[in-house]
């Protein structure tokens, strides 16, 4: 056994936790997914706000402003990403939220490329490790920016 | 941060803001140095709203009820702080109280979820901060859910004008609540799920222990409310409003803000003092007390006193 009492108290100067809001938008009853995902993310350290199934773009963004969120993350299932992804994102951009949206779930190959254009941040699909989720997540939002750190905007 | 912008932030946050509320909390949240100054400018306004605090088992029901309660009070701007453990191990929350909310509350209720993250006793300092911001918002009533386990959690809900203790029926939990403490704290005592068998028995049970434990002038009366179903939830406002007046009314009232501002303030210390204490010890390294006791050559007992005693010097001794 180490000789090391491993005293390592809680460091002052730790990042504060990531926060993400996980939902599902519209009329979509797979959530395994998602809570799957909130599971990987709250053990990556992140603060999962988990607002589960039936949400709309008001609702959602309504809790990113409430929760001071940094990222979305939205899970679909129901061939409805190619209107509702570009929605939420726009729905973001008019409540002039700097907060990006990540897709996870059925995306085909070749709408990846359309949704990222239209402004998410990122998509994954079935099969995706934790690790991948979680790379995509952290990603997601410049942190960095002087925007984020000073209320003054 | 310049004074103008946080002003600015206050006064839409007055303004039914919802982004800046959420913004003052995040800094009020984080307990950095900003937290200090959005407190000392909260302090200002705050000190009108009811602050009503809501606790008891995971899973007997808070949320759901919490909801319910902001839906009923009619207020114009009621707000809802949910309180949730942070993984002790990987400092990571689930936070999925407005899951059982949010089709019950209207958009003028204020949500925030909040973890109780890593640092001790942090949470003492960030929900009274978190209230006080919220009050110095405009926001009334407010409502603290926390899950009532653990002496701070159950310290943070009891830290309200109004505690809520939620039971559900069987005969455990009950028992259990005595245990965790939360008997004497509660002002009403709530056995949610009635729709579920022995909902009078629980009822009954808690209505023993009050037998044997009541003291003072308020007895805390006893709700049945099935939440899903939005039943009892008018009779526990009512009840909340008669504890409201009753507060008033015997001066209790101001009785118990003041040992809440008290306490506060030795929390802070505690914490400050701890803060201050590991920056320290953290800055120390080799021969220090700490590096010591890594390498087992000196007692956790004994280099805490040697800590403490470079740190602050102990009272001259009495002769
Ligand atoms: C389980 C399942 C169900 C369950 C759902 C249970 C539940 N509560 O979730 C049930 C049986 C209820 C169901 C019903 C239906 N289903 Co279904 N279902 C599936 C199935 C087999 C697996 C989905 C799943 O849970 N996977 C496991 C999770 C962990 O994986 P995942 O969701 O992909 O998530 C991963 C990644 O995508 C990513 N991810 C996901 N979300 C997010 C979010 C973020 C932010 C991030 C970063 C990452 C991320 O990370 C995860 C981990 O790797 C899929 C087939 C498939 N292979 O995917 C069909 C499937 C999704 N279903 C389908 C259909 C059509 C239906 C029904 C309409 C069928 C019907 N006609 O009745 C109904 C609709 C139900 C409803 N109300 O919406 C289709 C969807 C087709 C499409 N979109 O084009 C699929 C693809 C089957 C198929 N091949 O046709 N279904
Ligand atoms: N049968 C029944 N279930 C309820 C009632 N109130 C809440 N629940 C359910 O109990 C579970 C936990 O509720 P929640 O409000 O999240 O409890 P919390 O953990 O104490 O906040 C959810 O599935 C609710 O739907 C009730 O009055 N009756
Ligand atoms: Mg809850």
């Amino acid at each position: 056994m180490s000789e090391t009492l491993g005293i390592s108290p809680q460091s002052v100067d730790d990042p504060e936790p990531l926060r993400v809001v996980l939902a599902k938008l519209g009329f979509d009853g797979h959530d395994r997914g998602l809570k799957v995902v909130a599971r990987t993310l709250r053990d990556a350290g992140m603060e999962v706000i988990y607002l589960g199934l039936r949400q709309t773009t008001d609702s959602i963004v309504a809790a990113c402003e409430q929760e001071d969120a940094d990222v979305i993350g939205l899970s679909m299932h129901n061939a409805g990403h190619l209107t509702l992804a570009p929605r939420m994102v726009q729905a973001v951009e008019e409540a002039d939220l700097d907060v990006p949206v990540v897709i996870g779930g059925i995306v085909p190959a070749e709408d990846v490329a359309v949704l990222i254009e239209a402004g998410v941040a990122a998509v994954l699909g079935p099969g995706a490790s934790a690790e991948e989720v979680v790379a995509a997540v952290r990603a997601a939002p410049n942190r960095q920016s002087p925007d984020h750190q000073s209320p003054a905007r | 941060m310049s004074p103008t912008s946080l002003d600015e932030l206050f006064e839409s946050a007055r303004a039914g803001n919802r982004r800046a509320l959420g913004r003052l909390l995040t800094m009020v949240e984080r307990q950095d140095d900003n937290a200090v100054i959005v407190s000392e400018r909260a302090h200002r306004d705050a000190g009108q709203a009811r602050v009503i605090g809501v606790t008891g088992a995971p899973g007997s029901g808070k949320s759901t009820i919490t909801g319910r309660l902001a839906a009923v009070s009619g207020a114009a701007r009621p707000a809802i702080l949910a309180i949730d453990p942070s993984s002790p191990l990987t400092g990571g929350a689930i936070l999925g109280d407005r899951i059982r909310m949010d089709n019950n509350v209207s958009s003028s209720t204020f949500i925030r979820s909040m973890a109780t993250r890593g640092h001790a006793g942090g949470l003492a300092v960030a929900v009274p901060d978190a209230v006080r911001v919220l009050d110095a918002a405009g926001c009334d009533p407010i409502i603290v859910e926390t899950v009532g386990v653990g002496q701070v959690e159950v310290t943070v809900a009891a830290a309200a004008d109004t505690t809520v203790v939620v039971v559900t029926p069987g005969w455990g939990d009950a028992v259990q609540a005595n245990k965790a403490g939360l008997l004497e704290v509660a002002d009403i005592f709530v056995v949610n799920k009635a729709d579920r068998p022995d909902a009078r028995g629980a009822r009954r049970d808690l209505e023993l222990m009050l037998d044997l434990g009541h003291r003072g002038e308020w007895r805390a009366p006893i709700v049945l409310t099935t939440a899903t179903e939005g039943e009892g939830i008018d009779d526990l406002w009512s009840e909340i409003e008669r504890h409201t007046s009753f507060l008033h009314h015997s001066g209790e009232l101001i009785r118990r803000r003041c040992l809440r501002r008290r306490s506060e303030v030795a929390d802070r210390i505690e914490l400050g003092l701890r803060d201050r204490a590991l920056r320290i010890i953290e800055a120390q390294s080799g021969e220090s007390a700490m590096g010591r006791v890594e390498r087992h050559e000196l007692s956790p007992a004994a280099a805490a006193e040697q800590l403490l005693a470079a740190l602050i010097p102990d009272n001259p001794p009495e002769e």
